[in-house]
């Protein structure tokens, strides 16, 4: 089996995030795999082991990028490709990212593609859907069981807490939910044969891509942290004064009534 | 790691040599796989081990056991093992972060450690092929768990006195061993132990024991003060038979052994020192940011700020030292023949040459190490008291840091002893330097200070540099061959010692770090160096004083001491104000932040 999975580097989730000059100040910031993203990894390793074929996994970026790529490699896949946009994009969109993905796999063989349910920086869960509607393949999002048998697919999806079960049929996308699978730690072992594990660099030029096929279609206006949640109140008194208090509170203080 | 311009440095040598930034391995020089490896590490600590810590510190063992078999799925037992046994065989940069992280862990940490570190390099280093084979690559996996039977009750840091003993019977196919070891780290559960023992009552040597030998067997569970997750008991070898094929090393050669294992022990304790710091200090910029008095954090105090910049500035300055340490036996092992780097005699030679630095890294390390985790405490006021914090486990858990593999003492002895040796073997030139001085300051003016970055810092150094071959070479001219009982002597020149170590480890990282990145990038580096330059001075100023004190007195006291306030002239840096800096960043991010 052919299977990608598309790997985005975000912040980490313990990072706190400060906005310097309208910018999210990522000095000194660590970085990590998305960790729904994690999730399509270990699942595409779990299913290559049981089925055979290939994990390659793809991200677009920088070359800070390439860390998270080897730690997938480490963790289990079987080649990485960067797409390195450093130089020509300036600032993209889910558009952007899914037409670079697009021309990404063009003409190659596919049979499984894996992301995450969503990414934690922006938290669009775009990508995945736009990239299968472009590719012409089905997809289905907020994945927590996939069972493969031959071209059939059977898959349990997360709604909302309830769980639809799907039949459908590779090549397929899918983006992976919690509860999913139990993503493992790199081994030591991992990390050291991930040094001697092929990671592709290729750029917008090698996909025959110019400025104006991926110009992101939204624009960001602003960005700002939410504003601090101050303390609770809790109300004193018999219940009937409360209700009266909260009353008063909610139209005068709130006006929400 | 293997750059063509590295030179080598011999042992101490940093006494006598002008070092410059790319001369030494810092934190800042990892390599990603190094830094995956730590996450690895990290990751499990906090996923697996932690969620455990109240099972562990119950001494449920069978988590112990569990736990310490995943670690070693993950191949975090297999760092120091060569991969021809099974293991990793992986540079000694990888192994030490390993170690770092585990801290985080508390008394699994000393389960941990014990098992890769004492318990399995005895036989790495000094095995030979069929004991090897026969036990590394079970213990790179954790199918066997290791532990090290070296103390008994009338013998710690005086081995040698060791009462257990070997005799070979009749047919010679088995060593009888009687005596009781204590203090066996990992014992309600290890499969192997190291045992030191005489042969026929004089040799004294070492043996591979397994657990299931007759005679074998361990006393009741201690009660600790602190590292209670680990398992701490008596080995018991009541005529216990090992077959004779079990002797490690060689007859008689038991205290080469030790030596060496001492070595490792003691700057992975160093290692683990920073580690466990640095999660006190988080813990503590946590604690005040959170904790409300008088309507505001009390992060906002100044007095609380002084405590988090004076912590995260001693874990700077022992943190460089201790991967300077680990980078010198790196680079060493660096030009050894891949043959040699298979005898582990070689390697156990090559972390040898930094006794001093091992002893060094050891006591100033786990002293930064309480000191911290007292302010932790102090700042967390009467909840730091309580056991539902966890800053409470880790006081009690540092205590122990000052005692084993060597006290604090002990190794500080160790230091002034073993330069001493150094010099008069003539690896050392130490006495041609400490002359070069004393007609330098007859001869010179002080030197001016340019105002440059980190110019008065490594002024300061130069002069800490000179102010220890002042006073120590006083003291030596003074009591010659005498010294070995004037034992406050001897720790002060151990205490200078270790400082210039330590000030030219955090210089020298800055400065490497600024050449890299440039000084904008390393800010935070450079107010930890100023800060603890400055504050390290101030304490070898008073070593040096009460060094003078004690040896001399009158008008050739005055003289000395005036010759003092010469090497130690200087303008000293405004800590206070730099402190404030420090603690603004720590509170912003809320950890230990570079």
């Amino acid at each position: 089996m052919k299977i990608y999975v598309l790997l985005k580097r975000t912040f980490d989730t313990e990072e706190k995030i400060s906005v310097v000059n309208g910018q999210i100040d990522e000095d000194s910031a660590e970085f990590i795999i998305n960790p729904y993203d994690e999730y399509a990894v270990e699942e595409a390793i779990q299913q290559r082991d049981a089925h055979g074929g290939e994990v390659t996994v793809v991200t677009i970026g920088n070359e800070d990028s390439e860390k998270q790529l080897r730690t997938a490699l480490a963790i289990g896949a079987d080649k990485a490709v960067l797409i390195n946009t450093e130089e020509d994009l300036d600032d993209g969109d889910q558009f952007t990212t899914a037409k670079i993905l697009e021309a990404f796999f063009d003409g190659k063989d596919v049979d499984l593609i894996l992301a995450g349910n969503v990414a934690i920086d922006e938290a669009s869960g775009q990508v995945g859907p736009r990239i299968a509607d472009l590719l012409g393949i089905p997809y289905v999002t907020t994945i927590t069981s996939l069972k493969i048998d031959g071209t059939a697919v059977n898959i349990e999806k997360d709604v909302e807490g309830d769980v639809e079960v799907i039949e459908t049929t590779l090549p397929l996308l899918v983006t992976c939910q919690q509860g999913l699978n139990e993503p493992r730690y790199p081994s030591l072992p991992g990390i050291m044969k991930a040094k001697k594990k092929p990671l592709e660099e290729i750029y917008l030029d090698d996909l025959d891509l110019g400025e104006d096929d991926i110009e992101a279609k939204t624009k960001t206006i602003d960005i700002f942290l939410p504003p601090e949640k101050a303390g609770g109140r809790v109300l004193e008194g018999d219940v009937k004064d409360q209700v009266k208090e909260l009353v008063s509170l909610l139209k005068n203080d709130a006006k929400v009534m | 790691m293997s750059e063509t311009r590295e030179k080598l440095f011999k042992g101490a040598a940093f006494l006598v040599e002008d070092l410059t930034a790319d001369d030494i391995i810092t934190p800042e020089d990892f390599t990603e796989e190094q830094k995956m490896i730590a996450k690895t590490t990290e990751d499990f600590i906090v996923g697996e081990v932690l969620p455990k810590v109240e099972q562990l510190e119950k001494q449920e063992f069978e988590h112990s056991v569990a736990l310490l078999k995943k670690a070693g799925e993950l191949g975090l037992l297999g760092a120091d093992v060569p991969e021809e046994y099974g293991g990793l065989g992986l540079d000694k940069i990888s192994s030490a972060l390993i170690t770092e992280k585990f801290s985080l862990a508390g008394g699994f940490s000393i389960t941990h450690g014990a098992h890769v570190g004492i318990g399995s390099l005895p036989i790495v280093f000094f095995g030979n092929d069929n004991q090897k084979k026969q036990y590394l690559p079970k213990l790179a996996t954790g199918e066997l768990i290791a532990a090290y039977a070296l103390t008994e009750s009338s013998s710690g840091s005086d081995a040698l006195g060791a009462k257990t003993t070997a005799v070979l019977n009749e047919a010679g196919t088995h060593y009888i061993l009687n005596g009781e070891k204590q203090f066996i780290t990992n014992s309600a559960f290890a499969d192997v132990f190291i045992v030191y023992g005489k042969i026929d009552g004089e040799h004294f040597s070492t043996f591979i024991v397994e657990r299931d030998y007759p005679g074998v067997s361990t006393g009741p569970e201690e009660k600790k003060m602190g590292i209670k997750s680990s398992s701490t008991r008596t080995l018991i070898l009541d005529n216990a038979e090992i077959p004779a094929e079990n002797l490690l090393g060689e007859k008689g050669r038991g205290h080469i052994i030790a030596f060496n294992i001492l070595n490792v022990g003691r700057y992975k304790l160093g290692i683990g020192a920073v580690g466990g710091a640095k999660r006190a200090l988080e813990l503590a910029i946590n604690y005040a940011n959170e904790r409300k008095q008088f309507g505001t954090s009390i992060s906002i105090f100044s007095l609380t700020k002084e405590k988090l910049a004076t912590m995260a500035s001693k874990i700077y300055a022992n943190e460089s030292a201790a991967y300077r340490t680990v980078g010198l036996m790196e680079q060493r092992m660096g030009v050894l023949s891949a043959e040699q780097l298979k005898d582990g005699r070689e390697v156990a030679a090559a972390i040898a040459e930094y006794q001093i630095e091992c002893s060094m890294n050891k006591y100033m390390a786990t002293e930064m190490l309480d000191y911290t985790v007292d302010e932790a405490v102090q700042i967390h006021g009467g909840n730091g008291f309580i056991q539902e914090y966890e800053v409470e486990r880790i006081y009690r858990d540092s205590r122990i840091n000052r005692i084993f593999e060597g006290t604090n003492e002990i190794n500080r002895l160790l230091v002034p002893g073993t330069i001493l040796k150094k010099a008069m073997k003539g690896e050392l030139p130490l006495l041609q330097k400490a002359k070069t001085l004393q007609e330098e300051m007859i001869m010179k003016m002080p030197e001016e200070v340019g105002d440059g970055i980190l110019e008065q810092e490594k002024y300061l150094l130069r002069n800490a540099k000179k102010l220890v071959l002042f006073a120590a070479g006083l003291a030596a001219q003074k009591y010659m061959q005498r010294i070995e009982k004037e034992q406050e002597v001897l720790v002060n020149i151990a205490d200078m010692v270790s400082e210039v170590y330590n000030i030219e480890s955090a210089i020298l990282r800055t400065e490497k770090a600024i050449n890299n990145t440039g000084e904008e990038k390393n800010k935070q580096k450079i107010l930890y160096t100023m800060v603890y330059v400055q504050e390290a001075f101030n304490r070898m100023e008073a070593d040096a004083k009460e060094i003078l004190i004690t040896i001399e007195k009158g008008d050739t006291l005055r003289m000395l001491l005036s010759s003092l306030r010469k090497l130690t002239r200087h303008t000293p840096t405004n800590v206070v104000a730099k402190k404030r800096e420090i603690a603004a960043k720590l509170i912003e991010k809320e950890e230990y932040v570079l």
